[in-house]
């Protein structure tokens, strides 16, 4: 097997072709449900038991990264672009997450979809988006990491605007890629920098030449904040995360897999991997962390007022990124990976969870339209519960191992921890305690809100819905047991901790606890007993209250101060000056005339032999009489 | 005695299967034609076969030094022999349809091969000449098949005559060449210029007549008014023979003759080909806005590409030979493609040879409109197609050897190109298909056609081994 690492990639490319080709239109519908079920969740299985197999090599060989060539793609003058696959402790993590968390939320969709008409279609998309994901976290060069990066960004592009009928839906895949684009910008200029200062785009050697004895001639700082750029916009971050709580228009499970558990964290996994850069960047860490608290805080702020489920999710992974960004920031690498890792799992079961709940209701999201349901759906009830208290941090669930280690290097770390930095992601925490009870409460208890004849056809999912569910909550359960930090120390040490607070360990710890238990008992004396509480203090602070549930007009001021200025000045200096009178003017009139030339050339064109020859000979006359003058 | 044929084997296997096919098809009824359709299939592959099997590393001479078999013709022949079979998939059912199915088209077809193949191991003046008459008859009697059409008897004057001229210049250089060295070998011919022995200015004005002759048959501007009036004329199945497996022999034609025994004039050869590249490179594409049958469309890409080709060959090195022969394969691979689907579209009576023919494609069939997608971004050069890896190789090697402002013109006139092509494109996907007759093939046609189209996108993101292949039979030919 010299080439399991490109297979892995390959598989799923195999499941779009032939889903895309063989069961939709294109192909002219030639295969049925089952075998386009089969195929779509078999080969991204497929990959993951590869994926372990892969795992076990690289132990047996001592932890040495395995590469994969697959080939060249282009030699041009005397560099060589390969497209080479690269497995050590890192991508391993990251493609374990991958093929995992993605097969598991492959089978749950073979139950969510079964009654949508574009069935292939959408399983032919979500193995797209499992190629360029692969592609991303397995390729070794920053240009494979970039098709990938673009890739997955077309994919839920797709995803999103999947019920393209609806055109609010269609805007949000249309928002989604555009601001991501922006961010691009940075990462494209980040690359470009690079490749001219290092000489390579392999991230290996970019880490090698950054830790080498000579730095290369480039502000690491520099690169570090343009390749931040691109991870704001992919992974959700101020300013660019606007678009991430509108994906949620795409299929649940879509939100599931790529708008919380894989895509969105491509730009953690961009800042661990390029370690080496940040790590001689103290001003891009700084900025780092300051905008991954800065994000954690704000969002959660959102989350404690929105009332569509899949937006309190959709807010509390824009926060939970922003926490994955503090370690970064602070240079504990492999505790923000142990974050994206135990977040994939809680984070996963809590939108698949709410899918089953959507499901349940025939498509009501709306919480304050849902109560008592925990007895209705029992199984979807226990695992998103169990999700609710692993993402509050309630020990010894996954959240509070991975938060708490990002709580202490916020604090301790010697690489830029402070106090403050402690303080607002604790709050954030807090915070994000608070809101994922009050949305359990408001979901699952209380008295129904429901009308009537929603609340006549609730029912519990099926298996491969709620089994899936139950892998999920498992992995959310007992996640925190993976000493992930200590696996990936090797290649993304720990940060050196500030001796003189090394004795306040416990006291953090106990502290986190207690912060997980607080949010808890807020939001059950809030909302407890008909949510009257809550109301007597939504009254108390109706400009507050309004604030965060305008989610602090960041679309309108986006609008207002960004877009529109922008539509003016393309609609009349860049269109009708530039564009029309301009671009138009010379390019119709440049076409205009070669239409003309290119009449009246096959006019020469007559059809008469003599004139041919003629001209052919004139031709010749005309190369003698040159040659001639030249000897 | 076997060792001394082993060279010439795939020809003399040809030649004996095109006899026999001429006697067999005297004996068959009409409902057996496909007999010998498919011994001439076996041949080809027979052909082929032989081909790679006896392909060495060092070039082998025979007949006293009349033919050479190196690497470069062997994959050159392989080549050929691949265009022709897919060409004869291609046209069976079209042929048959309009009554042209008969064993003369096949044996006329193979005896075309043999002058290609001819051509390609030709070592001697002689050789050259000889496969070159033998090419250019079988082709103009194949123009003339379709004796009911009016057009196609034209075309076939035209080309007859013009083809007739180009041979007499190519002969006329020859005959100055020999004047001047005294020698048809094109290996001595080239080591007499290299010491400085021949008579210069009967040299340099062969060379004139030469070059001419190599541009008439390649179709390059100012010689290239029988291109657009054959390829229109012709039964489509001929025109697509003519545009693809013969340009790979008149490159190899150009190679032997230029890039072998000119070699010592390349300063003056190269400013001829810079004028015959920049002039079809720019005429080709801009005439070929105004035209509105896609016959003629793609015989003025043709004349366009083959200026491009030139501008890999003008530089005169190892890069730029392999980027000039890259080329020539990604076009003919192209464009078996595009008259593929032109084919395939038409049926008794119709000839889908309009563009406006191809109105809303993709909704009576999204797969060839795909296809024919790739067709037409892979000559525009639009990556990651094979016309876009080609376009970069030959502009690449016209950058190394200096020529940028070669290079510059080179990438507007594609540009140009780039609006008629993408218009076929946007007349299949943003019109209204007007007709909605099913398209119907042979199911052997329609998955050589889509592998056809598919390889366009596989080599383009894939190029590396196939321009290996270029560059190992070029540097294992002697060309260093």
């Amino acid at each position: 097997m010299k080439h399991a690492l490109t297979l892995i990639v390959l598989l799923p490319l195999v499941g779009f072709l032939l889903n895309g080709f063989l069961a939709t239109r294109f192909g002219g519908n030639r295969v049925g449900k089952g075998f386009v079920t089969a195929l779509a969740c078999g080969l991204p299985i497929a990959a993951f038991l590869l994926t372990v197999a892969c795992l076990v090599r690289l132990q047996e060989a001592g932890y040495q990264p395995l590469v994969d060539t697959a080939y060249t793609w282009a030699l041009i003058g005397g560099r060589s672009f390969e497209i080479a696959f690269y497995f050590d402790r890192l991508t391993a993590v990251m493609t374990l997450i991958v093929t995992g968390v993605g097969s598991l939320i492959h089978v749950y969709s073979a139950g969510y979809m079964k009654e949508d008409e574009s069935y292939a279609r959408y399983f032919a998309y979500l193995n797209l988006f499992l190629f360029f994901m692969l592609l991303l976290v397995l390729g070794r060069s920053l240009l494979v990491l970039f098709v990938g990066w673009e890739g997955v960004g077309l994919a839920s592009y797709l995803l999103i605007g999947f019920w393209f009928e609806d055109p609010e839906k269609a805007a949000a895949g249309k928002k989604a890629f555009i601001v991501n684009r922006i961010g691009d910008a940075g990462f494209l200029l980040g690359m470009f920098l690079l490749y001219q200062t290092v000489g390579t785009l392999d991230m290996d050697r970019i880490n090698a030449a950054f830790n080498g004895a000579t730095l290369p001639a480039v502000s690491a700082s520099l690169v570090g904040i343009l390749l931040f750029i691109g991870a704001t916009g992919k992974s959700a971050q101020i300013p660019l995360y606007v678009w991430l709580p509108d994906a949620m228009a795409g299929p649940t499970p879509v939100s599931a897999l790529i708008h919380a558990a894989t895509m969105v964290t491509a730009g953690v996994y961009l800042v661990a991997r390029l370690s080496g850069i940040y790590l001689h960047a103290p001003e891009a860490s700084a900025l780092v962390a300051g905008i991954g608290a800065a994000t954690a805080f704000f969002a959660a702020t959102i989350a404690l007022v929105q009332t569509d489920i899949k937006k309190v999710l959709a807010y509390s992974t824009v926060s939970q990124l922003g926490l994955m960004f503090v370690a970064l920031g602070v240079g504990a690498y492999g505790v923000a990976i142990f974050h994206v890792t135990t977040h994939a799992f809680f984070k996963a079961c809590l939108f698949l969870g709410a899918g089953s709940v959507i499901h349940a209701l025939s498509g009501e999201q709306d919480i304050l339209k849902m109560g008592g349901l925990a007895r209705k759906i029992p199984v979807t009830f226990v695992t998103f519960a169990i999700a609710t208290a692993a993402i509050a941090g309630i020990p010894p669930l996954a959240g509070f191992f991975s938060k708490d280690e990002i709580l202490w290097f916020s604090f301790a770390s010697a690489r830029g921890g402070s106090t403050f930095l402690w303080l607002v992601a604790s709050a954030a925490s807090l915070m994000t305690s608070f809101y994922m009870f009050r949305l359990l409460w408001l979901t699952f208890f209380g008295a129904s809100r429901m009308s009537h004849e929603v609340e006549h056809h609730v029912h519990e999912s099926p298996l491969s819905m709620t089994g899936v569910l139950a892998v999920l909550a498992l992995l959310s359960a007992v996640g925190g047991f993976l000493a992930l930090p200590h696996f990936l120390e090797p290649m993304l040490p720990l940060p050196a901790v500030v001796p003189a607070l090394h004795h306040h360990e416990r006291t953090l710890i106990g502290i986190a606890i207690a912060l997980a238990f607080t949010g808890l008992a807020a939001a059950v004396f809030l909302y407890g007993g008909g949510a009257r509480r809550a109301a007597a203090l939504r009254g108390r602070f109706p400009l507050a209250h309004g604030l965060l549930l305008g989610k602090y007009f960041v679309d309108e001021a986006y609008d207002f101060l960004v877009s529109r200025p922008l539509l003016w000045l393309s609609d009349r200096v860049f269109l009708r000056l530039g564009d029309r009178v301009l671009l138009d003017g010379t390019l119709n009139g440049l076409a205009a005339w070669a239409q003309r030339t290119a009449g009246s050339l096959s006019r020469i064109q007559t059809g008469n032999l003599q004139l041919y020859a003629f001209l052919a000979l004139a031709g010749v006359v005309a190369a003698l009489v040159w040659t001639w003058a030249h000897v | 005695m076997t060792h001394a044929l082993l060279p010439v084997l795939p020809e003399a296997v040809l030649l004996a299967a095109a006899c026999t096919v001429l006697l067999l098809d005297l004996f068959l009824p009409p409902s057996r034609r496909h007999w010998s359709f498919w011994l001439t299939q076996a041949t080809l592959l027979a052909c082929a076969a032989i081909t790679v099997a006896t392909a060495e590393l060092q070039p082998l001479h025979a007949f006293g030094g009349l033919v050479v078999d190196d690497m470069l013709s062997d994959f050159l022949k392989l080549l050929s022999c691949v265009a022709v079979s897919t060409m004869l998939f291609y046209s069976r059912g079209y042929l048959a349809v309009r009554g042209l199915f008969r064993g003369e088209v096949l044996v006329l077809t193979m005896l075309a091969l043999l002058g290609m193949m001819v051509m390609i191991s030709a070592a001697s003046f002689l050789t050259l000449y000889l496969g070159l008459e033998l090419l250019a008859l079988c082709l103009y009697s194949m123009v003339a098949m379709h004796r009911t059409s009016n057009a196609a008897s034209e075309a076939a004057m035209k080309y007859f005559v013009l083809g007739a001229l180009a041979s007499g210049m190519l002969l006329y250089g020859m005959s100055m060449v020999y004047g001047a060295t005294g020698s048809l070998d094109i290996h001595r011919i080239a080591r007499v210029i290299h010491a400085g022995q021949g008579n210069g200015t009967v040299l340099l004005f062969g060379l004139v007549f030469v070059v001419s002759g190599i541009a008439f048959k390649l179709g390059a501007v100012p010689y290239h008014m029988w291109v657009p009036d054959v390829y229109h004329g012709a039964p489509t199945a001929v025109t697509l023979l003519i545009g693809t497996a013969p340009k790979l022999a008149a490159f190899a034609l150009t190679l032997r003759l230029l890039g072998v025994a000119l070699a010592g004039l390349e300063f003056d050869w190269q400013g001829m080909l810079i004028v015959l590249s920049l002039l079809s490179m720019v005429l080709g594409n801009v005439t070929a806005i105004a035209q509105t049958n896609i016959k003629r469309m793609l015989a003025y890409s043709t004349i366009a590409n083959m200026g491009f080709m030139l501008l890999g060959f003008l530089a005169a090195n190892l890069a730029g030979y392999s980027a000039a022969m890259f080329y020539v394969v990604a076009y003919v691979l192209t464009s078996l493609a595009s008259f593929g689907v032109v084919m395939l579209l038409a049926r008794e009576g119709f000839e889908a040879d309009r563009i406006e023919d191809f109105r809303g494609l993709n909704q009576r069939s999204p797969w060839w409109a795909f296809i024919m997608l790739l067709v037409m971004f892979s000559l525009a050069g639009v990556p990651p197609t094979l016309g876009f890896y080609a376009k970069f190789a030959v502009i690449e090697a016209a950058v190394g050897a200096g020529f940028i402002w070669l290079a510059v013109a080179a990438v507007l006139a594609s540009l140009v190109g780039a609006f008629y092509y993408l218009r076929v494109v946007k007349v299949m996907y943003f019109e209204d298909a007007v007709d909605t007759t099913p398209i119907v093939a042979r199911g052997d046609n329609r998955a050589l056609l889509s592998a056809n189209g598919l390889a366009l996108l596989l080599f383009g993101i894939l190029p590396q081994p196939l321009m290996g292949l270029c560059v190992v039979a070029l540097a294992q030919s002697g060309f260093l």
